[in-house]
């Protein structure tokens, strides 16, 4: 959370300290409303006595605190003011920072951090931080000045009426700590079983057919009665111990006043005491124990803001691991070559890919194939960067990737991705995403290569809304709309990271028919499950637990290559082989 | 990006979609609240005896201030005639106080004690009714429904009424007896200084009420700001590799940043706004303590034990005063109670699936396998026919395979088959009765399913495959998976046949499929339903899976959703789906020789 404050600028630190003066000021003049009103109840007492008393000398003091309350309404509404401003700044500020990291990160943080929880660390997170710099502003500040004016204006009063208010606060603490160490451990028990709740639920939700189809509604029942069972009575645990709350405190603070009233009558028996001051030390006591409430109120809030700030803070202070590179001007166009590359995840055994190379030239289409975990995926994230490889070396256009900026390196990469990924906006926005100079011809001819003939008989056409998400095209338009945004791209290098599974045979057909017609300059990379789509590439690496098994064309790996065969068996006949 | 594709996405609502749900207004306050009331009825008696020690807890606190004042009264009365304080009376009179504050402090426990008991009753009891109703409702309500909304039903909404229960109904109870009780207090002790209170009552409520028609403006665009920078933060996470390869980080940035100034911006103003309506109503009321004490002070001038009477006045005048204050609070927790009990309610309230009590059965012992569908036809929605006047004669034993383009509706069959959906018009029959006459119950256990979206419950392996059949014997759970191909891998890992599954259990897809096919073996049902994978199964297992699959339908009646060609090829029947409709059916010869649709679908799949 501290580490955070680096994202204050200067007028917020100015604006913070401007606060803590204000506030300082306000919890005074509430001290001096007090001090007017015993002086009244004063006067009063020396009227009762035989001094004389006129309405007047009571205006005088009425004038002034009217004017004290007027002080603390502007101190407060400045202070919410400059509060509100300085978090929603600093929460802007936070904001801007971590979207920044997140685009900066490579594919390596995005895992380690995984997507979902950078969503709620850029949302809700951020959100709560922002709260808490608000509350430690407005609360945290206010509390302990309020405290320290308000005992020592009761030690200031009378000592032995102090000692009861200690008391007091001595056993509002101690309730305040039962509270916190009773209830506070059950709160996180009660977040794992609403849980445990909804997953249940959602079990029965995605599983609604085979619930029904097995007949099993009574044994979902039954599961789901044991966690609801097990979450209502730590529920209901918390709810009694808290229900301690409010009658404890409104006990102590009526004890406390009857305490005072009880001690009082005794002092002032004595002659040390007034009964004015009486009254105004029952105010300053009743102070003291609220500020004292709002402080061990702040210990429950301030640590889940903590939190927050220290997952923020983890996003922020994590460096992507790759980086620009020198820059370069390579001399060919749509080359890339592997030479001896192996990779593996930070801190896995394991080796994901190991010792592969080839080599694909200018307008060329190499596919690569295997069955689940063999490591197609990887192998082309090393070309654009998402990982860097861990030894060897990949070369595009006969430089290495990690030489190149990486925008010179993505402008020769056309990447479309396994699952076709929209962004909300139109169908003509998500075309131009990676070149927004593109012709309405280049749209055309992009959406005809990619047979997305649907645009046309949507009502309006291009400038059909894409809704968040791309759910309001089917999977295989959005595959084909991602194919079509990368060819207007016109890169040298096309990579395809199994985007043709979302298409029925027949489509898939055209579509390379088509693309090998119109990119006919362009080198293509492929990844593949179906044998379909690959049996005229010029070139197939065939992989296997992160190994070239084989490498070559469609017949010569009939002939040459076992897991090449019992894959292309396992799709296709042995007359259509 | 294999990890993010694992993390569940909350369809409709963002991850941020719960928060959200604060300014959210119910359509109907009334009858939301009436529904909410009439679902408490089992609880009345608790709440009525939990709302009567509230009132007595309140009147009791109530009367402090007023017995105190006995207390000061004789102390200012000692000190004015300069005479001793009669200790025995403050004595005496302390001793009462104490008295009476421990009786509220307790009442107002037992209060919190009874209410939370029925709080826990009725969430329970709700979130009960929903499970219980998420069975019953036939299927095609979960077609336009997500699974995000539902859930948060089930813990959200549920939640928010269980707060509004704990909290707010013993609030409005005390709320209106302390008002009422502080107003005929301060009655009691000045009318004239009640006068003042009550003239800067109109003032406080006219500025609040400003102040949350203009902060309520900017909570609103601060909600829809929220919701859209949410919306850009999920798309360029998800997307995170194409705004990579794009070279799109720019334009993003440039997007991100118009929406978080406009978010800034409003809820800069919200909080401020809303932050402002404390000091104004703190300002008020001092300012009428201000008038009380200097009022107050003139009326003592003639009778100065009336000093005392304004030290206790400020107190209820406080009290008064925070009440008006807790009045807005109340009625925002009701509006969220309330929009939440009306999500739950209309929950609880759509139409279920007809109730099926008289219908025969049929023994499980005697099918014979026989299925005729008889001039069926069906659509999702009303008036838009898909199956039009299908008809088909199944012999016992056959296999038939639905074949078509990914999208033609294959699983439609299914639906019909397993009384998922009801059938608009025309017959399905098995073994010559009409599957309308036997219970959905009945439907369903003639039919094994093994679907391609394998679904695994949290529980060991063991009662995943049990699953609907929980009295089998550990061996025929065994010989299924041997049966399945899945016994050996079972057996290699930690913990065998007990090891506990979950979402993030680490078996493969392949390795699922497996385990459902042997699920469906224990279940042992006379005919079959099967969907064949089409990817993301690496070569061996598939290899494996089909040997199973073959395995299973043998000597069953079995429908498959085919993606093989062997499997088309031997099927006896061929179904072929295009749009929803079932535009040819026969076998792999007859429809080749058709020269329609399926040798074209088998032309561009199968031959190069």
């Amino acid at each position: 959370m501290i580490k955070l404050l680096k994202y204050f600028k200067f007028m917020d630190w100015l604006a913070s300290l401007f606060v803590v003066g204000i506030i300082v000021f306000q919890v005074w003049l509430e001290m001096e409303l007090i001090e007017y009103m015993g002086s009244i109840i004063s006067l009063i007492q020396m009227h009762a006595q035989g001094m004389p008393l006129t309405a007047l000398d009571l205006w005088n003091v009425g004038w002034k605190m009217i004017l004290i309350a007027f002080g603390i309404c502007a101190s407060v509404v400045v202070v919410n003011f400059l509060a509100s401003k300085i978090a929603a700044r600093f929460s802007k500020k936070l904001r801007t920072e971590v979207f920044k990291k997140v685009n900066s990160f490579s594919m390596e943080e995005m895992n380690k951090f995984s997507t979902a929880s950078l969503i709620t660390r850029s949302t809700n997170d951020i959100k709560q931080v922002e709260q808490t710099v608000f509350m430690t502003l407005r609360m945290a500040i206010t509390a302990p000045v309020m405290a320290c004016f308000a005992i020592s204006k009761i030690i200031g009063s009378s000592v032995e009426l102090s000692w009861t208010t200690g008391v007091a606060l001595l056993i509002m603490l101690f309730l305040v700590l039962f509270l916190f160490f009773v209830a506070v451990p059950k709160f996180s028990q009660i977040q794992k079983k609403t849980d445990r709740i909804n997953n249940v639920t959602r079990e029965n939700l995605t599983g609604i057919r085979v619930v029904r189809a097995y007949n099993a509604e009574k044994e979902q029942e039954e599961k789901f009665e044991e966690v609801n069972k097990d979450l209502t009575k730590t529920n209901l645990f918390v709810n009694r111990v808290m229900a301690l709350m409010w009658p404890g405190l409104e006990l102590i603070m009526n004890g406390l006043t009857i305490a005072i009233y009880w001690v009082g009558a005794y002092l002032i028996n004595v002659g040390t005491l007034e009964y004015y001051t009486m009254v105004t030390f029952t105010q300053y006591a009743m102070h003291v124990l609220m500020s004292f409430m709002f402080i061990s109120m702040l210990f429950v809030f301030i640590p889940r803001g903590v939190v927050s700030g220290r997952r923020t803070n983890e996003v922020l202070s994590t460096k992507s691991k790759i980086h620009d590179g020198r820059g370069v001007k390579p001399q060919t166009v749509g080359e890339v070559e592997f030479k001896d590359v192996s990779f593996k995840y930070p801190d896995a055994q394991e080796y994901v890919l190991k010792d592969i190379s080839f080599k694909v030239n200018k307008g060329e289409t190499i596919a690569f194939i295997g069955s689940t975990g063999s490591g197609k995926s990887t192998l082309i994230n090393l070309i654009p960067r998402f990982f860097d490889a861990t030894e060897g070396e990949i070369l595009v256009d006969g430089e290495d990737v990690k030489n190149y900026k990486l925008e010179d390196l993505n402008n020769k990469l056309g990447y479309v991705p396994q699952k076709g990924y929209l962004f909300s906006g139109t169908i003509k926005s998500n075309l131009l995403y990676g070149n927004e100079n593109a012709s309405d011809e280049d749209i055309e001819m992009a959406l005809k290569v990619s047979q997305s003939d649907f645009v046309k008989k949507l009502e309006d056409g291009v400038d059909y809304e894409i809704a968040q998400g791309g759910t309001n095209v089917s999977g295989g338009q959005r595959q084909r709309l991602s194919i079509a945004r990368a060819i207007i791209k016109k890169p040298e290098i096309y990579i395809f990271d199994d985007s043709f599974s979302a298409l029925d045979y027949k489509t898939d057909k055209n579509l390379r028919k088509a693309l090998k017609t119109y990119t006919k300059d362009a080198t293509k990379i492929i990844v593949a499950q179906r044998i379909g789509t690959i049996i005229d590439a010029d070139k197939i690496v065939v992989l296997d637990e992160g190994k070239m098994v084989g490498y070559g064309t469609h017949e010569e790996l009939l002939k040459n290559c076992e897991v090449y065969k019992e894959i292309a068996l396992s799709q296709l006949s042995k007359e259509e082989l | 990006m294999a990890k993010t594709e694992k993390t569940p996405k909350i369809k409709q609502r963002g991850p941020m979609g719960h928060g959200m749900n604060t300014g959210e207004k119910a359509k109907d306050f009334k009858k939301s609240m009436k529904m909410l009331i009439k679902s408490l009825r089992p609880n009345y008696v608790s709440i009525i005896f939990s709302l009567l020690f509230a009132i007595i807890g309140t009147v009791l606190a109530l009367a402090l201030p007023n017995v105190t004042k006995i207390v000061s009264e004789e102390i200012f009365s000692a000190i004015s005639q300069n005479v001793s304080v009669n200790l025995q009376k403050v004595m005496t009179v302390s001793l009462w106080l104490v008295c009476m504050t421990l009786i509220s402090a307790l009442f107002s426990y037992f209060q919190g004690f009874i209410l939370s008991g029925v709080t826990a009753k009725v969430t329970k009891r709700l979130r009960t009714q929903i499970t219980q109703k998420i069975n019953v409702l036939p299927l095609k309500y979960f077609d336009s429904q997500s699974y995000g909304d539902i859930l948060s039903r089930v813990t959200n909404d549920v939640d928010t009424i269980g707060q509004t229960l704990n909290q707010s109904l013993s609030n409005i109870v005390t709320c209106v007896t302390m008002l009422l009780g502080a107003l005929i207090m301060m009655f009691v002790n000045s009318w004239q200084l009640t006068l003042i209170t009550l003239c800067a009552m109109p003032v406080s409520l006219i500025l609040v009420s400003l102040i949350v028609k203009f902060s309520q403006k900017y909570f609103v665009k601060q909600q829809n700001s929220l919701g859209e920078i949410n919306g850009i933060i999920e798309e360029n996470y998800y997307a995170h590799n194409i705004v990579k390869t794009f070279n799109a980080e720019e334009k993003a940035q440039n997007d991100f940043e118009k929406v978080n100034k406009n978010l800034c911006h409003s809820a800069f103003m919200s909080q401020f706004l809303s932050g402002t309506m404390y000091p104004i109503m703190n300002f008020i009321s001092n300012l009428v303590y201000v008038l009380i004490c200097v009022v107050g002070g003139i009326m003592s001038i003639k009778n100065p034990l009336f000093a005392v009477t304004i030290v206790a006045f400020i107190q209820y005048m406080r009290t008064f005063n925070q009440q008006i204050g807790q009045v807005a609070q109340i009625s925002g927790t009701l509006q969220s109670a309330a929009a939440a009990s009306e999500r739950v309610f209309e929950f609880l309230n759509e139409q279920e699936q007809e109730k099926e009590d008289q219908k025969t059965k049929v023994q499980l012992g005697s099918v014979k396998g026989l299925v005729e569908f008889k001039n069926v036809s069906f659509g999702y929605e009303k008036d838009k026919a898909i199956i039009h006047n299908f008809s088909a004669k199944i012999l016992p034993g056959q296999k038939v395979a639905i074949v078509g383009p990914t999208g033609a509706g294959k699983t439609t069959l299914v639906n019909l088959l397993m009384r998922f959906y009801e059938i608009d018009g025309g017959e399905i029959l098995i073994d010559g009765v009409n599957i309308k006459d036997m219970t959905r119950e009945n439907v369903r256990a003639l039919f094994g399913m093994v679907l391609q979206d394998t679904w695994i419950f949290d529980g060991t392996i063991r009662e995943n495959i049990a699953y609907g059949t929980p009295n089998k014997t550990n061996k025929e759970i065994e010989d299924a998976c041997c049966f399945a191909h899945i016994d050996h891998f079972i057996r290699s890992l930690p913990n065998g046949y007990d090891m506990m599954l979950d979402e993030t259990a680490n078996i493969s897809q392949g390795q699922r499929q497996l385990l459902t096919i042997a699920r469906a073996m224990v279940n042992n049902a006379p005919m079959l339903i099967l969907d064949e994978a089409t990817s993301s199964v690496d070569t061996r297992t598939e290899i494996m899976i089909q040997k199973a699959m073959d395995k299973l339908t043998e000597g069953r009646t079995s429908f498959v959703i085919a993606h093989r060609l062997s499997t088309i090829k031997n099927a006896d029947q061929i179904l072929v789906m295009k749009n929803g409709n079932i535009v040819e059916q026969g076998n792999h010869d007859e429809l080749l020789k058709q020269n329609g649709f399926y040798a074209e679908l088998y032309n561009s799949q199968f031959a190069e």
